[in-house]
Order: C-alpha cells, then structure tokens, then sequence
C-alpha cells in the first residue's frame, strides 16, 4: 500500500498521457484536427523533447550548453541517411538517430566538460556550428541546399518519442544518479569531495540529452520533408533554450509547458519573424533582470497539486521535488 | 610568394578581428562576463559608418569617429540597462541576458531597415595597388592595419598611461579592494565598455570597407571569431587578444589558400576547442589554481 501511495501520482500521469493519445489519435483519425492544428502539435511535441532534453543538461545537472541543436542537426541526418540513402525502416532511422546524437555528444562532451561556466557555453556554441558547416560542406548530404525526406513521422510515433522522452527524464531526475547531477549544480567541489564521479554524471547527463535531442531530429526530419544546414543555426539553439530558461532551470514541467506556451506563440507570430525575435530577446532580458530563476524556478508542477501533509511534513512522498 | 600574399591577407583580416577581439577581453577582465552583444555594436558601428558616408557625405575619418562615438554611447547603455543589475547574479543569468541583448539589437535593426544588404562605397579610400618585392598589396589593406596600429597603441597608452586606465586595470584586478581605495567602479565599467565597443564600432567601418558588402546579421560570426581569438590570446589579457585576433586572421588566409575556403569559419571553433582542451588560460595566460 505504501508504494501504491509513493507511485499514484506517477500512474495516474501515465494514464492521462495515454488518455490524450487516445483522443487525440481519434480526432487525428475523424478528420477533426486539421493539418494546421496537426503540424502544431507534431512542432510542439518536437519542441518538447528538446526542452526537456536540454534541462537535463542545463536545469538538472547545471552545464549550460547553448550549442544543442546541433546534437538535432545529428540526429537529422542521420536519421534520414538511414531512410532515403540506405532505404531502411523509420524505426531504425528514429534509433540511429539517437545513437549518433549520443556518439556526437560523447564526442564533444567527454574533453569539453572539463571546462566551466562561460568557456563550456562557448566550446558548445563553436561545437553546434562546426556540425551546421560540416554539414553545409558534405556533398553526400546535400550540402546547403539540403536533403529531401519523405514524410514518416506519425502521431503514434511522435506521441510514443514524447513519452519516452518525458518517463525516462523524470525517472532519471529521481534515480540516485539524478540527485548526483543535482548535486553537480548546486557545488561541484562539494559534490566531488562527497565521492560523485562528477565527470561521469556530467559525461551521462550529456549523453542521455543529445540523445533525446537526436531523436527528436529524426522526427523533425521526417516530419518536414526537406532539412537544410541553415535550419540548425545558433538561433535554433536559442530557441530551445529560452524554452528551459523561461519555464525555470531545474523544472522539467516548467521547460514543457515554455516549450507548448512559446510554440503556439511563435504560430501565431510565424509571418512577422522580426516581431517574434524582439519579443522573444525582451522577454529574455527582462525575466532575466527580474526572475533570474525563471518561471517555475526548481519548482515542479505537481508540486502545485501536493497534499496538504505533504507541504508540512517536509518529506514529500511524490517524490516529485527537484529541490536540493 | 602565394603563401606571403595569403600571409598579408591574413594580417589584414586578423587586425580587424583583434579590435572587436580587444572589447571581449576588456570587458571580460573587468567583469567577468562575455558581452555577446559585442558583435552586433560592431555591426551598428559598422551602419553609421554607412550611413555618416553616404548620407552625411563625410570622409573616412570624420565616418570613423562617428561610428567609435556612437557605439561608446551604446555600449554604455546596453552596460547600464542590462548588465549592471546583474552584477551580482548568476554568471548564467548574465550570460543569457547578454544572448538576448545581442539578439534584441540584430532585429530591432532589421526591424527599422529591413534584411537586405548595403554595400560600402568604394571610394572611401585610394585604391591602388603595391608591388613589393613580388607581393601585392592593396593600398586599402595598408590603410586598414595602419588604422588598426595607430588605435591598439592608442588603447595601451589609456590603460597604461592615464588615470582611468590604471582604474580599470585596480578594478580588474580586485573590484572590492577598488571600491575602497575609493575608484568609482561603475564609472570604470562603464568607461570599459565605451572603449571597448567603440574599438568595435572603428572594426565595424574598416570591415564594411574590406568586404563592401554589410548586413544586420554580419556581426555574429565576426563576433564568435574575435571571441575566440580573445581566447587564444588569453582572455582579460590585452596583447593577447591582439597577437590572437592576427593569428587567427592569418591562420584563416592560410586555411582559404590550402583550398578548403568552405571551412573557413570552421577553423576557428575547432581552434577554440583545441585550446580550450589543452591550455585553457590561453597563449599569454597563467594558470589560476581554484579555490574554494
């Protein structure tokens, strides 16, 4: 009973998510949502995965890397390597997708994670845009004018991507070796002077990111039938990172609901890109001047719905807190 | 003889990114932050410039002075209203605040004027070429690193010479300690970023004259370069990023001369990367040992 009582609000959210599947999938299917509210929604979920990707690197475990879509570029590409040059199944393209995003981020991470602060933001910019080039300069993929990709991605393999994504981050968070990212951010040398392996949870938490981040690539690449160099630029990886630092940095649903809130915003603001970045780089400055904490801060939103006993008692049996 | 014809290119090249190089590693020494807005004060400087030549009808010099001038004012200002709230946050806070920063300049310009480019007039300078000993050089690429010399001694002999300068170098050096000897530290800062981005608006006229061709986006990637020629050179330290904005330049020439144009922009960051990896502090710097 009493693991029925620690895990309920982790059951119940997982059958809401199938819930919303269901009736989703269902207006998909009787032609309710049309392709505008489709292709919103695919576009949201995308975005999602890369929020919640990149908070495990930045919210979590408090590396602040701002070169992130180029582990998507990876993912991209490789996925749609794998599907229109080698004519291989979407799954593998999807799987592959991630594997190479993990290689690239295991690449990158394993020597530049020795860095800090301000010098490991620049390693990860110069890194997202040596991809970007590379890529521009690969004859086999296209080079600027990019590659072509027929339409795989589906609400049911989008949905299952989402879910992935969101269970294995959250659990991830709450395992022992989220609490040593955690620790990470909060004092690295004390974390180290504890005995964390703090190069291996970074390494780790950068790998499970560009991960996630690689397979949200094979979606996108799938999903919008061409993909070009320019697609992936430092304003890509801007973008998704004012989704973690405007919902809270250390707040997974915080990064979620930023990503669906801005993604619907930049819908709406798609024919006038000039107004959109003013707002965007206004909303960043001043929720930096004011808010430094983001949103959400480190809070999540469960912790809104807690049981009243919970609150006071201090030890919360969700174990939804991302607190340190 | 090919290879010294890159190597004056890349000069040329490299003296320009050692003045947007010079603001990063200013500002850098005296707060800690990296000023990603730099690129694009030098990508204003390099508009007025513009447009002081082709609306004002001024010379080249008058344009130059314009350009430093406005782009003092600017730095000031984007220092004051963004930066110096923060000054005790988070260094991550400050370093998004600086993201958005440069990202709010680039599209309120496009925003005002539109995408598209302008090309500089190329009458600005004399434009006749030199023949020296088998290599030619443009009178312009004389003009531009002569114009880059005079104002990097220029900034020596303010650091190093008067009295503000010797301010910045006590506020580098130990804010707190500053304070006390009774150095006006936002005052310092602030004359900081002045120098700093009006090196960056005189690198904004001088690359509009190199390349003709400018745009609102044109400051990014000459932006990340200087920065990392900033780090090569050791960042906080002013030779540094001198001998680093060169080297770069040259190394840049020589990578473009090799064939392998299109990778160009590459180098730099696989250079960053590099040095980053194994002398972090840079060619001129000193290992700081971490305290707790």
């Amino acid at each position: 009973m009493a693991t029925w009582k620690r895990t309920r609000g982790f059951w119940v959210s997982v059958i809401l998510a199938f819930a919303f599947f269901a009736v989703v999938e269902w207006l998909i299917a009787s032609g309710t949502l049309n392709v505008f509210y489709v292709n919103t929604l695919f576009f949201m979920a995308i975005n999602v995965m890369l929020a919640a990707s990149l908070h495990l690197i930045i919210g979590i475990t408090g590396q602040f890397s701002i070169g992130h879509a180029g582990f998507f570029a990876v993912g991209a590409y490789a996925s749609a390597v794998m599907t229109m040059k080698l004519q291989l199944p979407f799954a593998v393209g999807v799987l592959t997708a991630g594997i190479a995003a993990m290689l690239a981020g295991l690449i990158i991470g394993v020597p530049s994670l020795r860095l800090k602060g301000d010098y490991l933001a620049i390693a990860t910019l110069g890194f997202g845009e040596i991809v970007r080039i590379a890529l521009l300069n690969i004859d086999y993929v296209g080079g600027a004018s990019g590659m072509t990709v027929t339409h795989m991605t589906t609400w049911p393999w989008v949905f299952a991507c989402l879910f992935v994504t969101i269970l294995v981050i959250a659990n991830f968070t709450n395992s022992t070796h989220g609490r040593a990212c955690i620790s990470i951010r909060e004092d690295e040398i004390a974390a180290d002077a504890m005995g964390i392996n703090t190069t291996y949870y970074k390494v780790a938490a950068f790998a499970i990111g560009s991960f996630f981040a690689g397979i949200a690539g094979a979606l996108y690449a799938h999903h919008f039938y061409i993909i070009q160099p320019s697609n992936f630029g430092f304003l890509k990886s801007f973008d998704i990172l004012i989704f973690v630092v405007l919902g809270g940095l250390g707040s997974l649903s915080g990064a979620v609901v930023a990503a669906v809130l801005l993604t619907i915003v930049s819908t709406f603001l798609q024919n006038y890109p000039e107004t959109r970045m003013i707002i965007y780089s206004i909303v960043l400055i001043l929720v930096m001047l004011y808010r430094p904490t983001g949103l959400m801060g480190t809070k999540e939103l469960s912790s809104l719905f807690k049981w009243r006993k919970a609150a006071q008692g201090g030890m919360n049996h969700g174990g939804k807190n991302t607190v340190a | 003889m090919e290879l010294i014809q890159q190597l004056v290119n890349g000069i040329s090249l490299g003296s320009i990114y050692a003045l947007i190089a010079l603001g990063y590693t200013m500002v850098y020494g005296i707060v800690r932050l990296i000023n990603f807005a730099h690129g694009d004060v030098f990508m204003v400087g390099s508009f007025v410039g513009f447009y002081a030549v082709t609306m004002l009808g001024v010379g080249f010099f008058p344009a130059l002075l314009l350009a430093m001038a406005s782009c003092a004012v600017l730095g000031m200002i984007i220092e004051r209203i963004a930066y110096k709230p923060l000054r005790n946050a988070a260094r991550i806070a400050v370093l998004i605040t600086a993201i958005g920063v440069s990202l709010l300049i680039e599209y309120v310009t496009i925003y005002l004027r539109g995408a598209q480019p302008e090309a500089y007039p190329s009458t600005l300078l004399p434009d006749r070429n030199l023949e020296l000993f088998g290599v030619v050089i443009s009178s312009q690429s004389l003009f531009i690193l002569g114009t880059s010399l005079v104002l990097m001694v220029l900034l020596q002999f303010i650091v190093h010479r008067t009295k503000i300068g010797k301010a910045m170098r006590a506020v580098s050096h130990d804010a707190e300690a500053a304070r006390l000897m009774g150095i006006n530290v936002d005052n310092t800062i602030s004359a900081t970023f002045a120098i700093g981005s009006a090196l960056a608006g005189a690198a904004g006229v001088i690359f509009g004259i190199y390349y003709t061709k400018i745009e609102p986006l044109m400051g990014i990637l000459p932006g990340l370069k200087a920065f990392v020629a900033a780090v090569l050179g050791g960042i906080g330290i002013i030779p540094g990023a001198m001998v680093g904005g060169l080297l770069l330049g040259v190394i840049e020439s020589l990578v473009s001369g090799l064939g392998y144009s299109l990778w160009r922009d590459g180098v730099a960051f696989v250079i960053l990367i590099l040095i980053l990896i194994f002398r972090p502090a840079g060619l001129f710097g000193k290992n700081v040992r971490e305290k707790v």
